[in-house]
């Protein structure tokens, strides 16, 4: 498609722009996180340091990460296994019912988090689990599967089967199959799926509020509840501004071992 | 050659069936028994056991408290009286904060938490659910010199049987940011009023327990309504409030619940006028990013009478005697009265406030004034005024709030 | 000796993992149902079963006084969603929001990812999709707190606006919507900009050989080719923003979207059967949506 100039520079243009419509509010946040008035007033009217000092001190914001960290884990390998399993059925096999699993799949993440939120604190009250870390991440599992089995779907049908059909033909068993020829192959969409996965859930909120219990906070639960008080609110940008500048990490990496410039569909 | 590519039918459909199946025998089993009766009237009150004994702290404690009734130094450094209580008892304490007494409620249900220090507009819902225990008065020691007047009260006793240990008292105020508002108001007529000059700066307090705060003011001004309580109304008199605040809607700019949000808005310019909590006025004052002031106007105001409850399910029954004992000792009870803004329960803390003049100001031991503020309560079907069940009751309230809203 | 026995031993009787391995191999609906029970068993069984209790309450009702939940159905709940008339209003609302923030959100990814897809190099294109990507690790929350503070009084927007004499929407639906659609751009970006990566640049050059401008060649060629990356974006933005609770208390003022009434009534209202008949709304509106859009194929780009 042959641009003229000035529409190649339009659309740099507006790229530009939507990349400062991006970063304007996370670097407002950086900007508070030095602000000196609690309550940001724009322009700052002086500059401090005391907020990183006492974010650094905080342990409520370290063990409400620890905690993150630990929900995102636990869901992110849930949702690897029960996310791949899920592709393989519907990659390599025709049944009735197919377009079926699709739809429920992305069923958890389609509906808005509160139902599922709701549904899911009813039911671990009717059948008497106790609230704490493993409802949190059952209730992160649900909306992560379809990430990884996304993923993994895409990748299951631009593989075929020829080559495990290959691999059997010489002889090797249904599991080694798996372990020496898909899975090495897959390594790079189950990652970035799983990287999607755990992103999702350590922000998660709304499902969180309602599968937590008063004693296990995770940071998003943390955050809401330090949000407003005025105290604590810039520490909480703190927090925020360390997130932002350490999340690019993990999605530059994602980006190299995906290959693809798509960093992996949702 | 292996089946592949072999089209066949699994049996989806009956798999599907048979999860159709398990599904509804967990509703069913969810369903239990039908509890019948009239849908809005007080049930009995259930049998719940008080403790008899009190033992050693079990390690922790899980609290529901209104902001600024457990403060552990992150407000404010020298504001802490949590972590002394931690040291005496042992007892680790994790706070969560209300915003609400519909919160509250909701919160006690859960059965997660210990305790609650619930508003009379709470304590008779967690008392007739079966969420709370009596207490057994004899296991707190600082009990004995509570002020009187404050004692098996229609909100915190049930038979002469005493639900929880007072813990203070005040009322919902009007505040004001004094550079903005030049003239001091005296009347609610401010914030009722739908062409006002600070037209989308107004707020108000995000309940519909607020709706009572309309009838006061019309109980004041429209005396032809006839309205004896403001948590007593008939259809007309309810009709009457919340057409007051749908016009009121038209002002108010953001409804607060979390008590930092109208601090925050406050400071900010967002908000100049409406109700709030003593506690929020000195915390904006102290922020010196606003200047505000807050009185009783003169139709009079909404209050709320608080009181320390344990959850019938509690976890750590001990620790929470234990705290219900430390926040009404003298020392602790006169350090939450000032921070906060209310009148102590605890007749001996008036000789342990900073400000000598503290409970002549709050009216802290004066039983008539006490009585002349409108206490948050539930409203019920049976109207509180004695006039029978013509009221409206809690429920349509609820769902008038979110109309008033829109 | 003994290597000859173990040759024959192997012969005639092969060993655990390889039988199991044989019988997999030969029975594929064993592997079938293997793969999916799980899955299926989580998904049927703990979620939609949990989501079928939940909406079987909304037929109950509560006692107002005690908050507990009275087991005795009724379609009262229904009878108040459809008769208020505030009920509708918020109905309405929250779909419009939800739609504005899809087109708004389109629109500005549109051109964001044709530069990325066609224009930009590989080694741009990297780091631009990283950039898109970055802020989904910010949280949601901090984000919206800092629309917040940027749409306040004294804030960042009005200080921007000032020199031209107009003041900033403040809190409310056009604060709501902004942030709304600020939140979930990259949810659109990266499904557009994986549709256009698809889109070969053969195809797009023999349009011009062919004498088609590039505004031609982008609506009749691009456009269409487009639509299931566009409806695949679409549904993230539409359910993220009519299930959102929390933004609109943020920047919202006073404004509230169905959502809220869900929220509100669970937490403050005390009433899940209410709040569980609320819930049948976004949820009929996006099963609609769901199985509307299925078609157009956006669920294979997800």
């Amino acid at each position: 498609m042959t641009l003229s100039p000035l529409a190649r520079r339009l659309l740099a243009a507006s790229m530009m722009l939507g990349l400062v419509v991006i970063y304007v509010p996370l670097g407002v946040v950086l900007v508070n996180s030095f602000n000196e008035s609690r309550t940001f007033g724009w322009p700052p009217t002086g500059f401090t340091t005391e907020w990183w000092h006492r974010a650094w001190e905080s342990t409520g914001a370290r063990t409400a990460l620890a905690t993150s960290v630990k929900a995102g884990l636990g869901a992110t390998a849930l949702a690897l296994v029960l996310g791949t399993m899920a592709a393989f059925a519907v990659s390599r096999y025709r049944f009735f019912g197919r377009n079926t699993v699709s739809l429920l799949v992305l069923l958890p993440i389609a509906l808005p988090g509160i139902v599922t939120g709701i549904a899911l604190n009813n039911a671990f009250r009717v059948l008497g689990v106790s609230f704490g870390l493993l409802t949190i991440v059952v209730g992160h599992a649900t909306f992560c599967i379809v990430l990884v089995y996304n993923n993994a779907l895409a990748r299951l049908r631009r593989l075929g089967g020829s080559f495990e059909e290959a691999s059997m033909d010489l002889g090797a068993g249904v599991w080694q199959t798996f372990r020496h020829v898909t899975f090495p192959l897959m390594r790079s969409a189950l990652f970035a799926g799983g990287l999607l996965a755990f992103a999702l859930s350590f922000d998660e909120i709304i499902v969180t509020t309602f599968t937590a219990s008063p004693g296990v906070q995770t940071l998003p639960l943390w955050i809401f509840s330090n949000l407003f008080r005025p105290n604590q609110a810039p520490v909480v940008n703190v927090v925020a501004a360390v997130l932002i500048v350490l999340s690019v990490i993990p999605v530059w990496l994602a980006q190299r071992v995906s290959g693809d410039t798509t960093g992996g569909r949702f | 050659m292996h089946a592949r590519g072999h089209r066949w039918q699994l049996p989806i459909r009956s798999r599907a069936l048979a999860a159709l199946g398990a599904v509804t025998l967990v509703a069913v089993a969810a369903c239990g028994g039908s509890s019948g009766g009239n849908n809005n009237a007080a049930p009995a009150v259930p049998n719940v056991p008080k403790l008899q004994t009190l033992g050693q702290g079990e390690g922790a404690l899980n609290l529901i408290a209104w902001a600024g009734y457990a403060e552990d130094g992150t407000n404010d450094k020298t504001v802490d009286w949590v972590h002394p209580f931690q040291t005496a008892t042992g007892c680790k304490v994790r706070t969560k904060i209300g915003n609400t007494s519909d919160e509250m409620v909701q919160l006690m249900k859960t059965g997660q938490y210990d305790g609650v220090s619930a508003s009379g507009d709470a304590t008779l819902r967690l008392i007739y659910g079966g969420d709370v225990a009596p207490v057994n008065t004899d296991l707190v020691p600082n009990y004995a010199t509570i002020q009187d007047f404050l004692k098996n009260r229609a909100w915190n006793s049930v038979n002469n049987q005493m639900y929880g240990i007072p813990h203070g008292w005040g009322a919902n105020l009007l505040m004001w940011n004094s550079s903005v508002v030049k003239t001091a108001p005296t009347s609610w007529s401010v914030v009722f009023d739908a062409n006002s000059p600070y037209k989308g700066k107004v707020t108000a307090y995000d309940s519909p327990i607020y709706i009572a705060d309309a009838a006061l003011y019309l109980m004041k001004t429209k005396p032809d309504l006839g309205i004896k309580n403001p948590y007593a109304l008939d259809q007309k008199q309810f009709d009457a409030a919340v057409t007051l605040l749908k016009e009121q809607r038209k002002a108010v700019g953001e409804y607060w619940a979390d008590y930092t949000k109208e601090v925050q808005a406050f400071e900010s310019g967002d908000s100049v006028l409406g109700t709030t909590w003593q506690v929020i006025a000195n915390l904006i004052n102290g922020g010196k990013k606003a200047k505000v002031q807050a009185i009783q106007p003169s139709e009079g105001t909404t209050g709320w009478s608080d009181t320390w409850m344990i959850s019938s399910k509690s976890k750590h029954p001990n620790c929470m005697y234990k705290w219900m004992d430390w926040v009404t000792s003298a020392k602790t009870n006169a350090a939450v009265a000032e921070w906060f803004g209310e009148a102590p329960a605890q007749s001996k803390s008036c000789a342990e406030t900073a400000d000598k003049t503290f409970c002549t100001t709050y009216h802290a031991a004066d039983k008539a004034y006490s009585d002349s503020l409108y206490y948050w309560t539930t409203p019920t079907t049976h109207c509180l005024d004695g006039r029978g069940n013509v009221c409206v009751d809690y429920s349509k309230w609820t769902q008038a709030w979110t109309a008033i809203k829109g | 000796m003994t290597a000859t026995t173990a040759e024959a031993a192997a012969g005639t009787h092969r060993s655990l993992p390889r039988r199991v391995s044989g019988f997999l191999h030969r029975h594929a609906w064993v592997r079938l149902v293997g793969l999916l029970s799980a899955p299926m068993a989580w998904l049927v069984i703990a979620y939609l079963g949990s989501l079928v209790v939940m909406l079987l309450a909304a037929f109950w009702t509560t006692n107002t006084f005690t908050g507990a939940v009275v087991h005795q159905t009724t379609t009262e709940n229904f009878r108040i969603l459809f008769t208020e008339s505030v009920y509708r209003k918020i109905a309405v609302r929250s779909v419009t929001v939800a739609v504005l923030v899809t087109v708004i959100d389109a629109v500005i990814a549109l051109p964001m990812a044709f530069y990325m897809a066609k224009i930009a190099s590989p080694r741009m294109r990297r780091l631009l999709v990283v950039a898109i990507l970055t802020p989904l690790w910010a949280s949601y929350l901090v984000k919206a707190y800092a629309w917040r503070v940027m749409f306040s009084n004294d804030g960042i927007v009005n200080w921007a606006l000032d020199p031209f004499g107009i003041r900033g929407p403040g809190y409310g639906l056009t604060a709501t919507i902004i942030t709304l659609a600020y939140l979930w751009l990259p949810f659109m970006v990266l499904p557009v900009y994986a549709g256009l990566e698809r889109i070969p640049d053969s195809l797009l050059e023999a349009s011009a050989d062919v004498g088609a401008r590039a505004g031609r060649t982008f609506r009749s060629i691009v456009l269409p080719l487009l639509v299931p990356a566009l409806f695949a974006g679409s549904i993230f933005t539409f359910s993220l923003s009519l299930g959102d609770y929390i933004s609109v208390k943020i920047v919202g003022g006073t404004s509230q979207l169905a959502s809220n009434v869900i929220y509100d009534n669970i937490t403050t209202g005390n009433n899940l059967p209410f709040a569980a008949a609320a819930a049948f709304f976004p949820i009929t509106v996006m099963l609609v949506y769901i199985t509307a859009v299925r078609r157009t194929g956006a669920l294979d780009n997800l």
